[in-house]
């Protein structure tokens, strides 16, 4: 009997395989058909709160257009009682999809002020979120604010959040930091439950005809799974957190890549954006294919076995990873 | 706290809560000033309020208030309590079935804000003209004078139609009582039980039809017995004033306020009284009892119920001492020997006198007087100058009195300084811009007093006539008695100037009393400000010893995220100086108030509002006064002495706020004024303007072509004016071809901008090596102005192009044309206006505007100035509003004048011939003026004729001639547009647009469609989308737009357009041309996005764009001329949807906040209103690929040979 169950922030799991933040998630329908094709937990759509504030405003700023400057039109839209502006939104699906599936069910949440953190954190918490993930997406972009501080304002934040909740917490980083390690170990220290690997950087494409710098969103590529391989790998074993890897996860081999490196489970968006949600199905039954024609057990048997510790050459991980890139590569070049 | 239920609130939201509660049906019509009682009962409605009986009301919105009173008829009939609410011209469309209504005895009230009725101009404001005219309808008329008589007396009203079966009409004076704010006793559920007898709902009920106890009414009558029956309702009138008055009495005893049919205040043996109705009263009865603690001997009589008349109980309220009588109408009518309370009056004394039965000492002296048409104001102190008059000897009869009358002598004088402003009150004045929120602060201001005190207080706001850049002024009392001043405060202690720029023109400290407050928002800092004050601030300030405080609101304002919105900011200095509250609580109210108002717009506003407060009082600086005025500079007049005489004496009055002193003379009856004059006001609203970077300008036009308010424009012109340009005046190689070697210029009016961005949106150019830099970039006005303007007065002086030197069929060109139609003060980035600028680009010279009321009537028409102008030929439009309902064949009529005029105009040149000469006479009869130069040629033929004509002044042909030269000017081809909003052509006026669309005459209609009645504050129309909320459709509009272009397509010989400027400004002009090009009716409508849509107006092309690629809004035209050409007359002009309609919807919150609000009804809504754009498209577009002339071969007879033969093929096959 193959095992593929796994732990992740402290809740059992019955598979490695968790669904990212998805706009395909906003439907409860869609979550449904994830639990059924064998979805181990998902983590619902992000909750911005610049976004709320920004919709917030512009529906004041609508609202009070044009108002009170003539006498014949005091107003232009009537002005009702209450507004969906909020979080309420979010909490209110929160508790939809928690009373339509079994598995667990993270909020994701990024924040724009340490109020708005905290706040939404004990909301989403109070609505039965079975664990939260920060989404901590954010670009340094001052030139006076240090590499330092911008971690330390992270952890500061991660405490306070920590500190208002009971519920599991995980936080997804950006990949663009110094040391990952030692703002691992902070996080850690702070009492972080896990850590997700890594956030995707929505990079702006240029539209050389109209000169505009227009917003441009991809999948995933299988190919930027190595850059979460590599750190997992590095960080497995040296804090307590748990270890997730999102971004790049296409396929069963992936999973697999990725439980070896060390992380508790993997998350997967862009693969079923583009093959369906009926993909969870497929991955989950080459998992098992995979595990059962090399005599795997289970996940947890497997879980960490090509991290940077287990493996005997330790180099293809360090700078020597990049010496033997370049020098295999020179053995390429025609000789002068 | 005096009392935990006391409510603060206007009297339209009283009334309309009462009539709600009272009402199963509410038929509905939007009405300045009444439409807020819609509005309250449509949201209530859809908030789920029961009336008092437990149901939901109906709310129907109909097409007019003629529709309105059909309804209100119907359902009256059918047996449901019915209400209607409306004013002015409303009410007069409501006539026909007031009649009936009242005929029949039905029990209803209708509660109006009267309000003047249009003569020779339009007017909003309160007067009684239009009750007035309802005098014979055999309504019952019961006049309210304050917000709180305004909630009682509709109670009482509901309560004694039903008694009385008489219908009553409840007024109370439009804006003065419908719109001030006070703090009353609402009427409660227990209230209205305790007076309602539902027998009396149920015999209303059994009265009405039912085919389960048939009945008939409304049968026509002979003269045999139409006369008697007539008089059937006799003992009907007879009871109701008795029925009135015990309501009344009953009301007393629930309530404790007691009203009678006719209330005196005053001494008990006055000598000298006054009478009138309405809001007057108020001013009059304070005045009354200021005087009679000094020993005079006068009172005041009320009138509440006005019709049916009650003489007796008219005369027993009078005291028996009384000897001379003043009664005043608020309403005029020409020709009559006095106004209808006058004669009321004269009536009921004549035959108390005439039967013996008068109960005075001496029969009293009566005389008439007018006051305060149109909301003029009425004062304690004209109360006191009509008293003073009382004590001659002779009395001046038929006077008016709060203006002056230097022409026929009928105005009494009086003492403005006289006052009798209670001292204990606190009476604030407060300045703002329409867009700062300074009205909606002050409104919370009045609940937070009138709430957390013991205070009583009372708001009214008046705006001008502008809808960019308004002028607010809030008029706020505050004091420990009820407050009854029903006229507006000229002794402030304290003052509020939140716009700095205003002190340029403004003497906002006109109304200061001595030693009050005076806070103003600055840029300034309290060591600074005072070099920056004119001579009469800095005096006045000296001389009353003001304490002077100022704030950089803006600075807080936008540090707290809130752009322009200072209004929390300005409104916690109030609080902090003004002392009315302790200034701790004082924040903890607003701060209540701020959650209560923002709270359901997210915590995101309530935190930056929060932010704002909290900063606010940092920033508050009292400033040391030196001793003595230093400054070298004074307030500007409002327009500059350069002005013509007119414009200056008389418009620049009006723009100064002063227009109350002009007296008659200066203002022509029948009211005709110059057009041109919007050139010499300027408003100087746009902190930012656009600047134009000549070296990377396309000069495609497009900011021309766009910008709402004519203020930037391109001439191209000779070279040898380079050398006299400003210093400063920038100008470009010209890129046509011809042109090339003269010079370009693209210039700027800074002091007419409005700042709205408009055209640097629409620019398409962008530098090559900083993208955000375009060909026009907006920056700081002020250290612009002084060498714009110079540079603007340049570029006025140089010569327009010659119209015959570009091509009117493309943007490019016609940027070049002279527009005739500028700086109106529609709002900022309008959607209209461009289309009327363009008209007036392309055909103003020879153009007959008739307008519609509404938007386009109001930036067109409103005084001071108006935007219509001249070329230098000093032609140009000739503009008309008659009403709301009539544009159309208003229009037509214009257009068979001119066709009348033109073919009169040719039989006498026909009989002139011999005289003008033989060849001149057939040249202009035959003259071909399809073409601008056509025209040109004819105008000078005309003026050649005219010439010759001019010598001829004797003879046989005398006659003749002197007819042909007033009317020579026919002979030039005139355009004739029909011009108005959706609410006119889709409701209003639909009936009279699609007869004139039937009438195969030459008239040109161009619809501004902004999809809701846009000017009286975004009512639904049936051109509103499906799923957008409006007023009275707050739930989503349930049903889809009507198709206007299709139903006129389905004349077949009417020319038809769909266009948006965004979506294709090359059609436009296209649609335009061909329009006036079609000779026969032209139907344009034009996608114009509105303020009322919910979005910033700066991306207002690219939601038309998105608009029509979401296939929304489908460019079309239909050109009857093709088909002779044997082509498709239905053109497409756009492509297939591209986008989703949530794409260009969800862009507005006129659809988003149901989507906030309701998500799944607004899901819903969205989804048809998707299938509403699907099925149009496939309409549409089969129709513009129909084969051949587009009629589908099989319904088309065979008309020639080649269709004989294709259908004898296809039987073949």
């Amino acid at each position: 009997m193959i095992d593929l169950s796994t732990d992740y922030l402290g809740l059992r799991l019955k598979s490695p395989l968790v669904i990212s933040s998805t706009p395909l998630s906003n439907v409860v329908g869609n979550v449904r058909q994830m639990e059924d094709c064998g979805a181990a937990a998902i983590v619902l759509p992000s909750v911005f709160e610049e976004q709320l504030s920004l919709e917030s405003r512009a529906l004041d700023h609508d609202l009070s257009r044009g108002t009170d400057s003539y006498s014949e039109s005091l107003s232009y839209l009537p002005d009702f009682n209450d507004y969906r502006t909020g979080i309420d939104t979010y909490l209110e699906y929160l508790a939809k999809v928690k009373s339509s599936v079994s598995i667990p069910v993270l909020a994701s949440i990024n924040g724009a002020t340490p109020g708005g953190w905290v706040r939404y954190a004990r909301e989403v918490e109070a609505a039965g979120a079975d664990a939260i993930e920060l989404n901590t997406y954010a670009l340094a972009t001052d030139p006076g604010t240090s590499g330092s501080q911008v971690e330390q304002q992270l952890i500061d934040l991660v405490s306070q959040v920590r500190a208002t909740i009971k519920i599991p917490l995980a936080v997804k980083l950006s990949s663009q930091f110094t040391s990952i390690p030692a703002l691992a170990a902070g996080l850690d220290r702070a009492g972080v439950n896990g850590l997700v690997l890594f956030n995707r950087f929505y990079q702006p494409d240029f539209d050389i005809e109209n000169l505009c710098v227009v917003p441009r969103l991809a999948f995933s590529r299988p190919d930027e799974l190595l850059l979460r391989l590599h750190w997992v790998a590095i960080l497995y074993g040296h804090i307590d957190t748990d270890l997730a890897i999102t971004g790049g996860v296409h396929s069963a081999e992936d999973v697999l890549k990725g439980v070896m490196a060390g992380a508790n489970v993997t998350m997967m968006t862009s693969a079923i954006h583009i093959n369906g949600i009926g993909h969870i199905a497929t991955i989950l039954m080459g998992l098992k294919q995979w595990m059962a024609d090399h005599e795997h057990e289970s996940i947890r048997q497997m879980r960490g076995a090509l991290s940077r510790r287990a493996v005997p050459d330790t180099s293809p991980f360090d700078r020597g990873n990049y010496i033997k890139t370049l020098s295999s590569y020179t053995l390429q070049q025609p000789a002068l | 706290m005096k009392n935990l239920e006391t409510v603060i609130l206007d009297a339209n939201e009283a009334v309309a809560s009462v009539a709600y509660r009272l009402s199963e049906v509410i038929a509905i019509y939007p009405i300045t000033p009444s439409s807020p009682m819609g509005e309250w009962s449509d949201q209530w409605k859809e908030e789920g309020k029961k009336n008092i009986w437990g149901s939901i009301p109906v709310v129907a919105e109909m097409q007019s208030e003629g529709g309105a009173a059909g309804a209100l008829h119907g359902a009256l009939q059918a047996g449901a309590l019915s209400t209607t609410f409306t004013a002015s011209q409303g009410l007069l469309l409501m006539i026909p079935n007031m009649y009936k209504i009242a005929g029949e005895l039905t029990a209803s009230v209708m509660h109006v804000t009267a309000r003047a009725v249009a003569t020779h101009a339009l007017s909003i404001f309160g007067d009684h003209s239009d009750v007035m005219g309802c005098r014979s309808t055999g309504y019952a008329m019961l006049c309210s004078n304050s917000v709180q008589e305004a909630a009682d007396l509709a109670l009482i009203a509901h309560i004694a139609t039903l008694e009385s079966r008489i219908p009553f009409l409840h007024f109370f004076d439009g804006f003065r009582t419908s719109h001030e704010v006070n703090k009353i006793i609402p009427i409660g559920d227990e209230d209205i039980r305790a007076l309602l007898d539902d027998s009396f709902v149920i015999a209303h009920r059994e009265r009405a039809l039912s085919p389960d106890r048939p009945i008939l009414r409304g049968s026509a009558q002979n003269p045999d017995v139409f006369f008697q029956a007539r008089e059937a309702c006799n003992p009907f009138y007879r009871a109701t004033p008795t029925i009135v008055q015990h309501v009344m009495d009953r009301f007393a005893a629930q309530t404790g306020r007691s009203y009678k049919l006719f209330d005196y205040a005053g001494a008990p043996d006055a000598e000298r009284v006054i009478m009138l109705m309405g809001s007057g009263a108020g001013a009059a009865e304070e005045t009354v009892l200021r005087l009679i603690a000094s020993g005079e001997k006068i009172g005041i009589l009320k009138i509440r119920l006005f019709r049916p008349f009650d003489a007796s109980a008219f005369l027993s309220a009078l005291p028996r001492t009384v000897q001379s009588i003043a009664v005043l109408d608020r309403t005029k009518e020409p020709g009559s020997l006095g106004e209808p309370l006058y004669q009321d009056v004269i009536t009921a004394l004549a035959e108390s006198a005439a039967d013996g039965t008068s109960r005075f000492a001496q029969n009293p002296r009566v005389v008439g007087g007018r006051y305060g048409l149109a909301s003029k104001e009425f004062t304690p102190a004209m109360v006191k100058g009509i008293f003073d008059e009382l004590k001659k000897k002779r009395p001046k009869n038929h006077f008016t009195i709060g203006i002056e009358d230097d022409v026929t002598h009928t105005s009494l004088s009086y003492d403005p300084e006289f006052s009798t402003e209670d001292p204990r009150t606190i009476r604030a004045l407060f300045y703002g811009l329409g867009s700062d929120g300074t009205v909606g602060a002050n409104k919370n201001s009045i609940k937070i007093i009138g709430s957390q005190t013991d205070n009583y207080a009372q708001g009214y706001f008046v705006y001008d006539s502008k809808k960019s850049g308004s002028v607010t002024t809030s008029h706020l009392r505050f004091g420990p008695e009820p407050i009854t001043s029903t006229y507006l405060i000229t002794k402030a202690n304290f003052i509020a100037c939140h716009q700095f720029s205003f002190l340029e023109r403004m003497d906002v400290l006109a109304a200061v009393a001595p030693g009050a407050v005076f806070l103003l928002n600055t840029p300034y800092g309290p060591d600074e400000i005072w070099t920056h004050l004119p001579r009469k601030i800095q005096a006045t300030i000296l001389e009353k010893k003001l304490q002077f405080y100022v704030i950089h609101g803006y600075k807080v304002a936008q540090a707290a995220g809130m752009g322009n919105r200072i209004n929390t900011i300005m409104q916690t200095c109030f609080f902090a100086i003004s002392g009315v509250l302790p200034r701790d609580e004082a924040i903890v109210q607003i701060k209540k108030a701020i959650k209560k108002t923002y709270g359901k717009r997210g915590e995101a506003v309530v935190q930056q509002n929060f932010e704002a407060v909290d900063a606010a009082l940092a920033h508050l600086h009292q400033v040391t006064v030196p001793g003595a005025v230093s400054a070298t500079f004074d307030i500007l007049p409002a327009i500059p002495a350069a002005a013509p005489q007119f414009v200056r004496d008389v418009l620049g009055t009006i723009a100064a706020g002063l227009g109350d002193s002009l007296p008659v003379s200066a203002l022509a009856a029948g009211g005709t004024f110059p057009t041109g004059t919007a050139q010499w006001e300027k408003r100087n609203i746009a902190q930012e303007i656009p600047v134009w970077d000549k070296d990377i300008c396309i000069q495609c036009g497009k900011c021309v072509m766009v910008c709402p308010h004519a203020v930037i424009r391109a001439k191209v012109f000779d070279t040898s004016y380079a050398a006299i340009a400003p210093s400063t005046f920038k100008t470009a190689k010209p890129k046509w071809r011809a042109m090339e070697q003269e010079l370009y210029s693209l210039q700027v009016s800074p002091e007419d901008c409005t700042g709205c961005a408009l055209c640097v949106e629409v620019c398409p150019v962008k530098s090559k090596s900083e993208a955000k830099h375009k060909a026009l970039n907006m920056e700081a006005q002020l250290p612009l102005r002084s060498a714009e303007n110079e540079n603007w007065a340049f570029f006025e002086s140089l010569p327009s192009v010659d119209r015959s030197r570009v091509n009117h069929g493309q943007v490019k060109d016609v940027q070049l044309l002279d527009p005739l139609f500028e700086f109106s003060g529609a709002c900022a980035g309008c959607g209209e206006t461009p289309y009327i600028k363009l008209l007036t680009q392309l055909f103003g010279d020879r153009l007959f505007i008739a307008n519609a009321t509404g938007c386009s009537s109001i930036y067109g028409g409103n005084l001071p100035t108006t935007p219509y102008t001249v070329n230098k030929q000093g032609r140009g439009p000739t503009w008309s509003n008659s009403l709301f309902e009539d544009n159309a064949e208003f229009g037509l009529g214009m257009r068979i004048a001119a066709d009348q005029q033109k073919e009169f105009a040719e039989e006498l040149l026909t009989r002139l011939a011999p005289i003008v000469g033989e060849d001149l006479a057939q040249a202009t009869l035959s003259a071909d003026q399809s073409t601008e130069s056509g025209i040109e040629a004819q105008r000078v033929r005309v003026e050649k004729i005219r010439s010759i004509l001019a010598k001829i002044e004797t003879g046989v042909e005398w006659a003749n001639a002197r007819n042909l030269r007033a009317i020579a000017d026919s002979l030039v081809r005139k355009s004739v547009w029909i011009v108005g909003g959706d609410g006119w052509a889709y409701d209003i006026g639909f009936g009279g647009l699609d007869h004139v669309l039937a009438s195969g005459k030459n008239v040109n209609v161009l619809v501004l469609d902004t999809e809701v009645y846009s000017n009286t504050g975004g009512q639904m129309s049936k051109s509103t989308p499906r799923g957008a909320v409006a007023k009275f459709a707050a739930g989503g509009k349930p049903n889809s737009k009507k198709d206007l272009a299709m139903e006129a397509v389905s004349y077949g010989s009417v020319y038809v357009a769909r266009v948006a400027l965004g979506g294709s400004d090359t059609q436009v002009i296209k649609a335009f041309q061909e329009a006036e090009a079609h000779n026969g009716p032209s139907l344009i409508i034009a996608y114009s996005h509105c303020i009322a849509h919910g979005f910033d107006l700066v991306h207002g092309l690219e939601q038309q764009k998105a608009a029509v690629l979401s296939g929304y809004w489908p460019l079309m035209r239909y050109n009857p001329a093709l088909r002779s050409e044997g082509k498709n007359p239905f053109q497409l002009d756009s492509k297939a949807p591209s986008i989703p309609l949530k794409e260009y919807a969800y862009r507005e919150a006129r659809y988003t906040m149901l989507a906030r609000s309701h998500p799944e009804a607004a899901k819903t809504l969205l989804s048809e209103a998707q299938d509403d754009v699907e099925r149009q498209w496939r309409v549409y577009s089969s129709r513009a690929a129909m084969p051949g002339r587009g009629e589908t071969p099989h319904i088309a007879p065979p008309e020639g040979e080649e269709e004989v033969v294709a259908i004898g093929k296809g039987r073949e096959e």
